[in-house]
């Protein structure tokens, strides 16, 4: 019973310390969290967005960058819709955040789960994800005008992440921009995929640079073309003789497809422009640390941020993109 | 691990309950042909379409599910399911527990789970009510000290917490 | 070879310094904590954890996140032993042995028995490891996904048949499984399958709630029928228990190697340690000559799926290393880490980490040690959680269910759907349906669906495309042949099968 009584006296100055907590003063002119941050991954544990969330979260920590911790929750049900369906639910709710992939689009547009990210919060864009074209070093392909050929001549089969999503969208606007007929072939994750090239139970991949890069520099993977308007910036040597910067883009070989990937932050519906405006700063502090910079040149990442209406409008835009890619594709939920 | 027969108060026969379970699992099946169709259970140029397998497995859970319909209308057997007071122990367990399941949304996990190891501390441990009381309060907030500090894995909070600053 | 074994030698090193060895304990107490919560699995913990660890050494860091690995393994056997409740997915063939055995008041034994299954299995895939890391990548590099649904159907093909009763309830549940299984986002078409506008369907029936509600809370319910009060609480609890149980440990030496090797297999496959613990009970039931003893208590039944599981979740960290594709979503997570600390996982990981590579195997021969002294020194406390009056112990398992059915997906739906699987389950035991093939389904169902309809996809819809290559044809044919070894068995003699409790 003594101890009993021990634990009941712990148990208070917990809770008055969390009282403190609550109720000391803070700067008058900023909003700051005042509870823990609910930082939602539409996703599941160990994807590319989970991961990105995860280093922010470890990159606040290690570095006191916020008050308040970031508890990162996984809602990867229905594609995601679950997460953002929570999220744009929880109106004017300042302590959640939600990390954005392609699936803010395609989700929506592919389920027609009542969700648009108009209704969410636009935080910042962190980066874009890059995609380039990988084939087996050994298939003889060497250029993107082999690939064409080769995809002219017989079906490839096309490895990716999940279906209806940005790998199959890629696919598809090859297609169309070939005039070859391919095979997708949709599996559980990026490394999963890439794994599957190594193996040569696929032809060719649309894999993100971080998906392939070990691969590629045990000489297992070869990158033909990355999806941008420009070559990748990290120049150095990744492999004996490469670096991202040498991989061609397709557009230059003949192969006019573009497509990145958001990684973007999105906040409930009804939040203040104040507590927006902390996020903003706090993702930029983040952005400034070494881990960060290291994740993005590991990752080969287009390092294009916005924030506020530019990235509202980038949003906009995207969104009519993907609209229009996946009508055609014949991805559109119907029903 | 069937019951036995014998000991005080009714025994309730599985005859019905096997019935209707029967039933519940055919419609189930039944549920599960009719979304198929509507994905399309056929098999396409390369493989099976995505209702395919929904489908024969709705068929075949209605047909098992049939099956032993009519052996339990055939045999009419005596089965025993439960006794009246086995059942009514079972009942003291599980409806606090649908209780609580059913007061979370309000009160949040760490509250619904004081209420119910208290009631359980003083209705089937007969505990005074100052001692289940206070066991209860202390288990939940090691919970919610392991799960909202240690792991920073938000569970369900109700209006308590939200007080507190969580 | 003998280089390999000099770069051992000084990984051993690493892994020995005092600040490493700490890490290890910490690891491993955090790891048993998380195994025996359900539903905040290895892949949660290590998820949470990691963040933490970003701060440290990237040896410091994978040795404590490895620990966490090895605890979380350890820790899922306790609760699936005392209460029924697997808190892993791997630990469910544990409950079917282990769980009957600590209701005669062997709790002590059992825990044993899967602890020393456990640190074998681990040890042999270590090992493997050590020996024949490249030769292993790339067997595991011939796995398409027709080899994949030959390795499931393998699996399946072990499973069936296996319990008695009554064939048309067996063929049902099992159904239920699939049906379970299939329901949320179909992942080859990405069409939504019976959730009829529901969002908390399309989140899809995760395996781990079900069998919280189906195999732990129904349990309750099932044993209060006998009175407020758990059976096996009163039993002697005594060191000597823990060293009788090594000498019976040592007499199944046979069983453990093959379980291994089953294990071992599975792992480097992607298939994981789920199929491999089922997998390695099935065959281990129906080799042995009192295989009719299994599911009411038999030793053998615990140690089987223990040893494979932790052979095929310790052989699942090499694919991981050598190739970046994780066997197991707490591979998965670790992966994320790999690339946090400036790591590339992958084939040159061996290359030009060597003392990271050779460092974390070095901690996982140590921590695969300490783990097990630290978890046997403990079983008889671990046995004492038994005698807890039964009106706490009893509420703190139905809470400790609510918060493992939250925690896998963050869903209060999840809550209710583990009470009504909970009641569901309470109600086929009653009616003599067989819970184990149900759950095989859930777990493996969706997976091998998937793998059934990418191989199609690949040859454009010819079936031949399972029996074309040497590997998926003897994949298949080892299935056919244990499919139908029942068969061949009834024509030689007719033992009387038992119904079997899952």
């Amino acid at each position: 019973m003594t101890r009993f009584l021990k634990n009941l006296g712990f148990l208070a100055a917990l809770l008055l310390a969390a009282l403190q907590v609550t109720l000391s003063p803070q700067s008058a002119s900023a909003w700051e969290p005042n509870r823990p941050i609910q930082f939602i991954v539409p996703a599941g544990t160990g994807g590319g967005a989970d991961q990105m969330a995860r280093v922010i979260q470890g990159i606040v920590s290690k570095h006191g960058l916020a008050k308040q911790p970031i508890v990162v929750v996984n809602k990867g049900g229905g594609a995601g819709a679950e997460g953002f369906l929570e999220i744009q639910g929880a109106r004017a709710n300042p302590h959640m955040i939600v990390i954005s992939l392609s699936n803010l689009f395609t989700t929506p547009l592919a389920t027609g789960v009542p969700f648009n990210w108009k209704n969410l919060t636009p935080v910042k864009m962190l980066a874009l994800d890059e995609f380039v074209l990988w084939v087996h070093a050994e298939s003889g392909i060497n250029t993107v005008a082999d690939f064409i050929e080769k995809s002219k001549a017989g079906r490839l089969k096309m490895g990716g992440t999940g279906s209806r999503q940005e790998d199959q969208i890629v696919t598809v606007a090859i297609e169309k921009a070939t005039g070859a007929q391919m095979t997708y072939i949709p599996f559980r994750g990026g490394g999963e995929v890439a794994t599957q090239l190594v193996g040569r139970h696929v032809d060719a991949t649309v894999n993100n640079p971080i998906e392939a890069v070990g691969h590629w520099r045990s000489g297992a993977l070869k990158p033909l073309c990355v999806f941008d308007k420009e070559r990748l910036k990290p120049v150095e040597k990744i492999t004996a003789t490469q670096s991202w910067a040498d991989i061609p883009t397709c557009k230059e070989q003949g192969l006019d497809v573009e497509y990145l990937m958001l990684r973007g932050i999105l906040m409930p519906p009804g939040v203040s422009p104040q507590q927006v405006q902390f996020y903003v700063d706090l993702l930029k502090r983040v952005a400034e640390t070494p881990e960060w910079r290291d994740l993005v040149v590991q990752g080969a990442f287009n390092t294009t941020t916005m924030a506020g209406k530019d990235y509202a409008d980038w949003l906009e835009r995207e969104e009519e993109r993907h609209r229009a890619l996946m009508k055609d594709a014949g991805f559109l939920h119907t029903q | 691990m069937s019951s036995q027969t014998g000991g005080e108060g009714r025994a309730i026969k599985s005859f019905w309950i096997e019935i209707s379970f029967a039933l519940f699992l055919a419609a189930l099946g039944g549920v599960a042909i009719i979304d198929s169709l509507r994905l399309g259970a056929g098999w396409a140029a390369d493989g099976p379409k995505a209702g395919f397998f929904p489908f024969w497995i709705g068929l075949c859970l209605s047909a098992a599910a049939l099956t032993v319909l009519v052996q339990t209308l055939v045999k009419r057997s005596d089965a025993v399911f439960a006794q009246t007071h086995e059942l009514k122990l079972v009942g003291a367990i599980a409806l606090p527990t649908a209780l609580f399941v059913a007061v979370i949304p309000f009160v949040g996990i760490y509250g619904a789970g004081a209420l119910m190891i208290a009631g359980f501390l003083r209705k089937l441990g007969r505990y005074s009510w100052l001692f289940s009381a206070g066991a209860a309060v202390v288990l939940m907030a090691g919970f919610f000290i392991v799960f909202e500090f240690w792991f920073l894995v938000p569970m369900p909070k109700g209006p308590l917490e939200t007080a507190l600053g969580f | 070879m003998t280089a390999d074994l000099a770069s051992l030698l000084l990984g051993f090193q690493v892994a020995f310094q005092p600040s490493n060895l700490l890490f290890m304990l910490i690891g491993l107490v955090l790891g048993i904590i998380i195994g025996v919560l359900p539903g905040l699995g290895g892949a949660n913990g290590i998820a949470i954890l990691l963040p933490l660890t970003f701060a440290m050494s990237p040896v410091s860091a994978i040795i404590m996140l490895s620990c966490i690995y090895w605890g979380a393994l350890f820790g899922g056997a306790i609760t699936s032993i005392l209460f029924n409740i697997p808190g892993e997915p791997w630990s469910v063939a544990t409950t079917f042995d282990g769980y009957p055995m600590a209701r005669e008041g062997k709790a002590a034994e059992a825990l044993t028995a899967a602890f020393i299954g456990s640190f074998v299995g681990a040890l042999f895939a270590i090992i493997m490891i050590t020996l024949l890391a490249p030769l292993v990548a790339k067997l595991a590099l011939q796995f398409g996904p027709p080899e994949f649904f030959a390795v499931m159907f393998l699996a399946f093909a072990a499973f069936v048949g296996l319990g008695g009763g009554s064939p048309v309830k067996t063929l049902a549940a099992m159904m239920i499984g699939f049906l379970l299984a299939a329901v949320g986002l179909d992942t080859v078409t990405g069409q939504l399958r019976m959730t009829f506008g529901s969002v908390e369907l399309m989140r899809g029936f995760d395996f781990l709630v079900v069998v919280i509600g189906l195999f732990g809370l129904s349990e309750i319910f099932l044993s209060v029928e006998e009175g407020l009060s758990f059976k096996g609480g009163r039993a002697a609890i005594r060191l000597k228990v823990v060293f009788e149980t090594f000498k019976t440990f040592l007499s199944h030496w046979a069983l453990a190697i093959r379980s291994c090797i089953i294990g071992c297999f599975m792992g480097i496959t992607p298939a994981g340690a789920t199929p491999a613990s089922f997998m390695s009970y099935a065959i281990a039931k129906r080799s042995s000559p009192d295989g009719d003893t299994f599911g009411k208590g038999n030793i053998k039944g615990v140690i089987a799926p223990e040893t494979a599981a932790h052979a095929a979740g310790t052989s699942a960290l090499l694919p991981m290393l050598a190739l970046g594709i994780p066997g197991s979503p707490t591979a998965a997570v670790l992966l994320g880490g790999l690339m946090m600390w400036g790591l590339q996982p992958g084939p040159m990981l061996f290359v030009e980490q060597k003392d990271f590579v050779w460092g974390l195997i070095a901690s996982m021969y140590i921590g695969n040690v300490v783990g097990l002294i630290l978890v046997i020194a403990c079983v008889p406390w671990f046995a004492a959680i038994l005698r807890i009056p039964f009106a706490l112990i009893a509420s703190l398992i139905i809470v400790v269910c609510a918060i493992g059915a939250f925690s896998v997906k963050n869903a209060y739906g999840d809550i209710v759907t583990m009470f009504v699987f909970g009641v569901v389950g309470y109600v086929m035991k009653k009616l003599q349906y067989p819970l184990a093939p149900m759950v095989l389904a859930v777990v493996l169902g969706d997976r091998t669906e998937q793998a059934f309809r990418q191989s199609l996809l690949i040859s454009q819809g010819d079936l031949s495309i399972f029996w074309s290559r040497p590997l998926v044809a003897s994949i298949m044919a080892v299935g056919f042949f244990v499919l139908l070894w029942p068969l061949f068995q009834k024509m030689m003699k007719r033992p009387e099968l038992k119904p079997q409790q899952g």
